[in-house]
């Protein structure tokens, strides 16, 4: 067994049955990043000695008896996710130094499911990007062409997973930040409903946009993942009271009879061919299965991005408040007086898309502006939602594009944000409704680059998503595809 | 146009942002753009549409009102970029 190929449940079977440690099994993978971070920049920190003394632990309680999916099996965080005792940057030279002082519930979960984390992953700066391109770490690469992004935000995330840097990570999607850069690597991601992850320790972008979710090969590997990421947590008072859920066990459900939408404003100008005819191709697979194909209309979608460019710079001008030269680590030297010296730290400390966030949010909040842009986009938001609504009591899932193009270059959008924020064209209405959505690997294009095929759902159906995508994962093998990783020492 | 320089200025000091004069301009043609962008929902229709905060319409939740208060001062404080006697240092305000 190629151990950098293996599913979850592979690994989970060779550590049972002794075939290798969780020893082993980190030392592998840190030996896989020690060669190809370089190159690929996926990792922000990595903690290898915490990473050994977790799989030490990790044979101890495998030797003990003890069956978890996950238990002694490697991963790593993206760095948005609050580690006690190690560093967390959310990529920002505002946080360059921070040392968490308390674990998020993620991490927490996933550590007391016994996984080992090896590290910390690249991001764009506070979530805030679409290519990776704004992390103050530098950006991350498209494992499958170097010169190409991987996407954003979770990129770090994606590009590990791609790479067989790690088996599974963690991601944060505001606006497509899981989905959009599994569908640009060729990884599996699912954004779950919001309110089914916690968001404790999870560092805010836009609260009510944020949740967290698993990267990994297959939707399987998501589903063990999210069962153990998800659940009611009091910490957090958006954590819904019905959080938890059973994933792994539906997975093989039929698809017989499945209401498949397939929304007409995805497939409109701005789409690349190759994208859409994979997507399309991916539509006949679900179909062979018996699932019935439906047009829909989801009218308000043009809308989603100027939408969430009001409230999500609204809700982070707001969070990120909090980063004034005072509490957090950065602070600008040789400062006149209190006001200069919060100034010059979010001058300094801050990256330009943040910065640029910040002041548009500042701006639609200011007096006399409110109404006109913050309240206008909350009602555009309702009609997005009330689209949704529409669809789903017609259909059970809805299938599209995740990305209107497969991966770009870097540096291609890097000096234009709209170009930038037009490449979650297809993802943020699902953030702005709150209602989970996944995205499966479902082609290659003629250049060799992954092609992502987006799963929504109605509100806490992630486990019927999984099921789909699993299904899929069955009869075609897009998920499999690795990219060629040229060797380090080369 | 929403964003000339002078806007620019007065949302740097509202967002507590030290923006140099050189890059105002181009900053300010940035802002402009996407506001050009958000302008277009001014289009949408939504009279009588209510506007939608939150996802979930969950109430909030309460906690049993028990002292939770487990003294993490020096945790919570080590990253701050400068402390005394668990107080954080800034430059002097009242002269």
């Amino acid at each position: 067994m190629d151990l950098s190929e293996a599913s979850l449940r592979e690994l989970r079977d060779a550590l049972r049955s002794r075939r290798v440690s969780a020893q082993e099994l980190a030392r592998f993978y840190l030996d896989r990043v020690a060669a190809h971070n370089p190159a690929l920049n996926a990792f922000i920190t990595i903690t290898e000695a915490e990473a050994l003394a977790a799989a030490t632990a990790a044979d101890g309680r495998l030797a003990a008896g003890e069956e978890g999916a996950l238990l002694g099996i490697p991963m790593a965080h993206k760095d948005i996710f609050c580690t006690e005792g190690v560093r967390t940057t959310c990529a920002s030279r505002m946080l360059e130094q921070f040392t968490a002082p308390y674990n998020a519930t993620v991490v927490e979960r996933l550590q007391t499911a016994g996984m080992v984390m090896l590290g910390k992953l690249n991001m764009d700066e506070f979530a805030m990007g679409s290519s990776n391109e704004t992390s103050h770490f530098g950006a991350v690469r498209n494992p499958w062409d170097l010169q190409r992004v991987p996407g954003g935000s979770s990129g770090g995330s994606a590009a590990a997973v791609a790479a067989g840097l790690v088996p599974a990570a963690t991601g944060t999607d505001t606006g497509g930040s899981i989905r959009q850069p599994a569908a640009l690597c060729g990884v599996t991601g699912i954004k779950p409903t919001y309110g089914r992850v916690s968001r404790y320790g999870m560092i805010a972008f836009a609260s009510s946009l944020d949740q967290g979710g698993p990267l990994a090969k297959t939707a399987e590997d998501c589903a063990l993942l999210l069962e153990a990421m998800a659940g009611h947590d009091p910490r957090d008072a958006t954590s819904h009271p019905e959080a938890a859920g059973v994933f792994a066990s539906t997975l093989d459900a039929p698809l017989q009879g499945l209401r498949v939408g397939v929304p007409e404003e995805f497939f409109g100008a701005g789409l690349d061919p190759e994208v859409a005819a994979a997507v399309e191709a991916g539509i006949r697979v679900l179909a062979a299965q018996g699932a019935v194909i439906k047009p829909i209309h989801l009218p308000n979608n043009a809308h989603a991005v100027s939408t969430y460019y009001v409230l999500a710079p609204a809700e982070a001008s707001s969070n990120l408040a909090r980063f004034d030269g005072v509490r957090y680590t950065y602070r600008a030297a040789g400062v006149e007086d209190l006001t200069d010296l919060y100034q010059r730290s979010r001058y300094e400390g801050f990256g330009a898309e943040v910065r640029r966030r910040i002041l548009i949010g500042t701006y639609v909040l200011s007096a006399g502006y409110y109404d006109a842009y913050y309240l206008k986009a909350q009602q555009v938001r309702s009609l997005i939602r009330e689209d949704f609504r529409r669809a789903f009591a017609q259909v059970d899932v809805i299938v599209g594009p995740t990305t209107p193009t497969a991966a770009f270059a870097l540096g291609d959008k890097a000096q234009d944000p709209v170009a930038m924020y037009l490449a979650d064209i297809y993802t943020i209405a699902v953030n702005l409704a709150g209602i989970p959505a996944m995205s499966i690997p479902c082609g290659l294009t003629a250049g060799g680059l992954p092609i992502g095929m987006q799963l929504m759902g109605n509100y806490f159906t992630d486990g019927l998503l999984l099921n789909v995508a699993h299904r899929f994962q069955q009869e075609t093998d897009w998920h499999r595809q690795r990219p060629a990783l040229a060797s380090a020492k080369e | 146009m929403a964003f000339d320089a002078e806007a620019v200025i007065r949302t740097a000091h509202l967002a507590r942002i030290s923006l140099p004069t050189a890059e105002v301009p181009a900053v300010a043609e940035q802002l402009e753009r996407i506001m050009e962008m958000v302008e277009a929902l001014r289009n949408v229709p939504t009279g009588g549409v209510g506007g939608m905060a939150h996802p979930l319409d969950l109430e909030q939740p309460l906690r049993p009102d028990i002292a939770q208060n487990p003294d993490r001062r020096e945790a919570l404080m080590q990253n701050a970029p400068a402390v005394r006697d668990g107080l954080f240092l800034v430059p002097k305000v009242i002269e």
